[in-house]
């Protein structure tokens, strides 16, 4: 049976997103800062 | 009670509307916080002058005895994937992540209290068994549910997931020595205050993923999507059991495949910085190998979302091919960078490996579920993550024990590794043995309609 696919809450998405990706990219900001040492 | 509700199975359906792009961060919440086990190293040096405060003191404890919290967390981590993955798959991803936060954050708790009574054996219930529990089931429990809301791309779904275990160490690293400097002074270490605010944080993150969890409802699709009426030979469309995929040779098969790709990993994983050292001897100082062991996380997370989406274009069976063969010649390859004295082949070898070591642990979700099916695809996730336990020991024992054999029998510390770099390239093409003896599973283990249908209700 294929069902239509939820549009889903534009506003939940973005907020959902955020909430994972920003403590991600500052992660990621802090260890790409530290990997940069091999290079200097 | 109505709490208890909350957590059913029955409440988790997705109602009209719901988008499956809320699924990844509602896995990515759990994945991001049980992935500082990765990061739990920054404890160690400071747990080993909590009395001393500046320096080790008589009656602290020492770094061999530290090592066990987290030896204990990842051996209750396989233990209780591999236990309680059919109650995860039958209660439904809410009830996992939610006993999932309660585990991880109470041992975080007791660990507190652990260090506040400077008892360390309250420190191996909590973090270790406690922990290692939340860890376990955290780590399949939105698998499964992720597998079902993209039949389209399961690897891709799965690789985002996994992806987070490997990032969750980048943001809890730096932010656990933010509160430990916080909440330290000149008489005191602040480790049980810290374990305290990061129980706490965790919980909360961790239940905002329990919260936004939803199932398809039974028979849902994404829309324009329609199963390939001629699926490929190594995918079914039907389900296994989980104990009777026990019984199959693609199991134990798979088991090794995992388990040799991730020893030739893990081993390495935790030397590099001691390797790259001694390797490169006086080219390669000691903050130059801490920045190449963040580059290899960063390639280890990378990897994991990289070579699982990958694998839904090229085939499970296919991407790992591409595992032990490219590892194998690159591990081959690492003893005559060394020889050559080039950083950037070297450093180059290890990243591309690393990824692939990351690569392994997101694109075996999609692999059972290809070979057994979506309805226990978790539950047998849990069990084959029994093959994490054992490549925990051989690798780091393998790379570590064979340096140290080599070094008093009077190798150079160079060329201390060379060994180990060609067994860990012979492991790799064992594994690719293994991984060309998958076929397809035989029809007798599929479970019949009616089975089927019973597992449904």
């Amino acid at each position: 049976m294929a069902t239509e696919e939820g549009g889903g809450n534009a506003v939940k998405l973005v907020l959902a997103w955020l909430f994972v990706g920003i403590p991600l990219a500052w992660g990621v900001w802090n260890t790409l800062m530290n990997a940069l040492l091999l290079f200097k | 009670m109505a709490m208890l509700a909350f957590l059913d199975k029955s409440h988790t359906i997705a109602k009209p509307g719901y988008s499956r792009w809320l699924i990844p961060p509602a896995a990515l919440c759990v994945h991001l916080c049980i992935g500082q086990a990765y990061a739990f190293s920054v404890f160690n040096l400071p747990m080993t002058k909590l009395l001393g405060i500046t320096t080790w003191a008589p009656g602290d404890w020492k770094l061999t005895q530290l090592g066990w919290i987290f030896s204990l967390a990842i051996f209750f981590l396989g233990a209780s994937a591999a236990l309680f993955g059919r109650w995860v798959e039958e209660g439904g991803p809410r009830r996992a992540m939610f006993t999932a936060a309660l585990c991880w954050s109470g041992g975080f708790l007791v660990s507190a209290f652990g260090v506040s009574i400077h008892n360390l054996w309250v420190i191996y219930l909590g973090y270790g068994v406690l922990g290692g529990f939340g860890l376990g089931i955290g780590y399949i429990s939105p698998v499964s549910t992720l597998i079902k809301w993209f039949p389209d791309r399961p690897g891709m779904a799965t690789g985002m997931a996994i992806m987070g275990f490997g990032g969750g160490a980048f943001i809890a690293s730096p932010l656990s020595v933010w509160l430990m400097g916080k909440f330290s002074g000149p008489a005191h270490i602040g480790v049980a205050e810290t374990f305290l605010v990061l129980g706490l944080v965790y919980f909360c993150f961790m239940m905002v993923g329990a919260a936004i969890v939803r199932l398809p409802p039974p028979g849902w699709q994404p829309a324009g999507w329609t199963p390939p009426v001629q699926p490929k030979k190594l995918v079914t469309s039907n389900d296994v059991y989980v104990y009777k995929a026990l019984k199959t040779p693609q199991f134990w098969l798979i088991w090794w495949v995992l388990c040799l790709n991730v020893t030739a990993g893990i081993g390495v994983l935790g030397q590099a910085s001691a390797m790259s050292q001694e390797m490169f001897h006086g080219r390669i100082s000691a903050v130059a190998a801490a920045g190449f062991v963040g580059l290899m996380s960063l390639f280890n997370m990378g990897g994991r979302f990289a070579w699982a989406s990958l694998s839904d274009w090229i085939g499970r069976k296919n991407t790992y091919f591409c595992f032990f063969v490219i590892g194998a010649v690159l591990y081959a390859l690492v003893p005559q960078m060394g020889e050559l004295r080039s950083v950037a082949g070297f450093v180059l070898c290890f990243l591309v490996i690393i990824s692939m070591y990351g690569g392994g642990f997101s694109t075996v979700p999609a692999y059972l579920k290809d070979m057994f099916g979506t309805r226990y695809v978790g539950a047998i996730h849990g069990l084959l993550l029994t093959a994490w336990s054992m490549a925990g020991i051989f690798g780091p024992v393998l790379v570590n024990y064979i340096r140290q054999y080599n070094v008093e029998h009077g190798v150079p510390k160079a060329d201390a590794y060379n060994t180990t770099m060609y067994i860990m390239a012979f492991l790799l093409v064992i594994g690719f043995v293994c991984n060309w003896l998958v076929k397809a599973v035989d029809r007798r283990h599929h479970m019949a309609a009616q089975e089927r249908a019973e597992a449904v209700a």
